[in-house]
């Protein structure tokens, strides 16, 4: 067992193998159980016996496993099974495959919560326990949720074209809403995301390529070893990885180049500005509040203004940003926060630790919620 | 074993010892309050008692539905557990004892001050399955 041995690079071509299987006659939801079964053994065989060509060979041993389980059924089908036989796709028709296994998985017939635990076992490759484990449910749960999302996308034709924005959207969430356990779900996210992008070449999705490259580089500062909370003005931007920003900065602008703004190319370019300040005051504010402004006039989103008042904060001051905070819906849950901070940059510091108080109660996370009544309790101390 | 609930309370207790709500604590006491509960339930797990542990957000809604299907969502005209629960410990221990013990020390989480809260806190035994040789 002393092969080096990346697992990474063994689940990166799940989708392609899955693809392949469907292609020569198999249903999806049978494809992917026998893909399953395949990296079982990959996981468990290659450390010592690693194969010369991995895709062949998970092809070969998932196709096999696809075959048992039709025999075990019924003697017909495997007729029929065996008579659609064809030889191996072509390169694009390969490329057009893979694609389609993300579509799939990412289909609108799908809540998100199911779509996105399809994403992890059918294109990530990860094991139901994994999944379960990754998003905090036993093991059974979600072992019926990935088995029902496979039968709503089972009558889905694998020639009809797929949605990217959908699929975007999917690996946005399992970037943004990762939980615990042993995967490290934004790292995962990137990799598909990475994948996608090379199969779609398409802007957008290399702007949520960089959106999260520029992200996951923040991550090492923004939280500390006891697993609370650091605001971006107060993070040591020496903790961020350099090369990543770098990748980022470098998609983002070539996805630019091509003219075709989108949500997350938008975001990614405020990530940027961000990334390339030494600190919070160096910021380049009145470029971020441009770009909010063009993220607002393409999506209308109330979060948008929300964080756009922020940074009229920023680049104005605190009066034009509590202005511009006026605009927005004060149901939002960081609305109180954002007031807060404004408030407290204005002077009023009693109104500001009330409202940071008000906010920790409306927090959805308990770390948000510490960081806030720290807040409260840093500008209600009596010196 | 036994499991058994451990309850963390908002408010409808008695008065804590030191009742001071924590906004009113410094950024340090904060600190402390949380290190202390993260160590709290690491120990729970490293001695394998932990069974679940959960906070509740103070917000959501009592619900209940009229003739046409799910009725207006409300706050209900009475207490609400979002008044009263903060959250829990699920633990499987030998028995009451030990589960009284450990609250006793989740009781003594340091507060403003420094000085330990007293907090009171709720202990419920779960039902368990039937024995296999209780007939």
């Amino acid at each position: 067992m002393t092969h080096p041995f990346d697992e990474a690079t063994l689940r990166s071509l799940v989708p392609s193998v899955t693809g392949v299987l469907v292609r020569r006659g198999a249903d999806f939801a049978a494809a992917e159980d026998a893909v399953q079964e395949a990296l079982v053994e990959a996981v468990r065989g290659w450390p010592d016996d690693p194969p010369r060509d991995p895709k062949g060979w998970l092809v070969t041993v998932a196709w096999r496993r696809f075959l048992d389980a039709v025999r075990s059924e019924t003697a017909r089908q495997r007729r029929e099974v065996a008579a659609d036989l064809e030889p191996g796709p072509g390169p694009t028709q390969d490329a057009d495959d893979t694609l389609h296994v993300f579509f799939l998985c990412a289909h609108p017939a799908l809540t998100p919560a199911s779509a996105v635990a399809l994403t992890l076992r059918a294109v990530a490759g990860l094991t139901t326990r994994q999944v379960a484990e990754a998003y905090l449910v036993p093991e059974a749960t979600m072992a019926q949720r990935i088995s029902r999302a496979k039968r709503t996308v089972s009558t889905v034709s694998f020639d009809r074209p797929g949605d990217l924005a959908t699929v975007r959207r999917v690996l946005y969430l399992v970037f943004n809403e990762g939980y615990s356990g042993d995967v490290d779900l934004a790292a995962e996210a990137i990799r598909l995301t990475r994948q996608l992008a090379s199969l779609a070449q398409d802007p957008e999705t290399d702007g949520l390529l960089a959106l999260m490259l520029l992200h996951h580089a923040r991550r090492p500062a923004r939280t500390r070893a006891d697993a609370t909370l650091v605001p971006l003005a107060d993070q040591d931007r020496a903790l961020w990885d350099t090369g990543l920003v770098e990748e980022g900065v470098t998609v983002l602008q070539a996805a630019l180049a091509r003219q075709q703004r989108g949500e997350f190319q938008l975001q990614a370019a405020i990530a940027a500005l961000h990334a390339d300040a030494p600190s919070t005051a160096e910021t380049d504010w009145v470029q971020v509040v441009q770009w909010y402004d063009e993220l607002l006039a393409l999506t209308d989103s109330p979060v948008v203004r929300l964080n756009r008042a922020v940074a009229v904060g920023e680049a104005d001051g605190a009066r034009s940003g509590l202005a511009a905070l006026a605009e927005v819906d004060p149901g939002l849950p960081r609305h109180r926060a954002a007031a807060a901070y404004l408030h407290e940059k204005a002077g009023d510091r009693d109104l500001a630790a009330r409202l940071y108080a008000e906010a920790a109660g409306l927090a959805t996370n308990l770390a948000e919620r510490t960081h806030l009544t720290k807040q409260a309790a840093r500008l209600n101390r009596r010196e | 074993m036994p499991k058994y609930l451990i309850l963390k309370h908002y408010r409808g207790t008695p008065a804590t010892v030191n009742d001071v709500p924590m906004d009113q604590w410094t950024p340090e006491e904060v600190d402390a309050h949380m290190q202390f509960m993260g160590e709290f339930g690491r120990r729970l797990e490293e001695n394998g008692e932990l069974v679940d542990a959960q906070a509740l957000s103070p917000e959501g809604a009592f619900v209940r539905a009229d003739d046409r299907g799910t009725g207006p969502v409300t706050d209900g005209p009475f207490a609400e557990t979002k008044d009263l629960i903060a959250g829990w410990y699920v633990v499987d221990v030998d028995g009451w004892d030990r589960a009284v013990e450990l609250a006793g020390e989740l009781s003594l989480a340091p507060g403003k001050d420094g000085r330990p809260i007293h907090e009171w806190l709720e202990v419920r035994p779960f039902y368990g399955a039937p024995s296999a040789t209780g007939d």
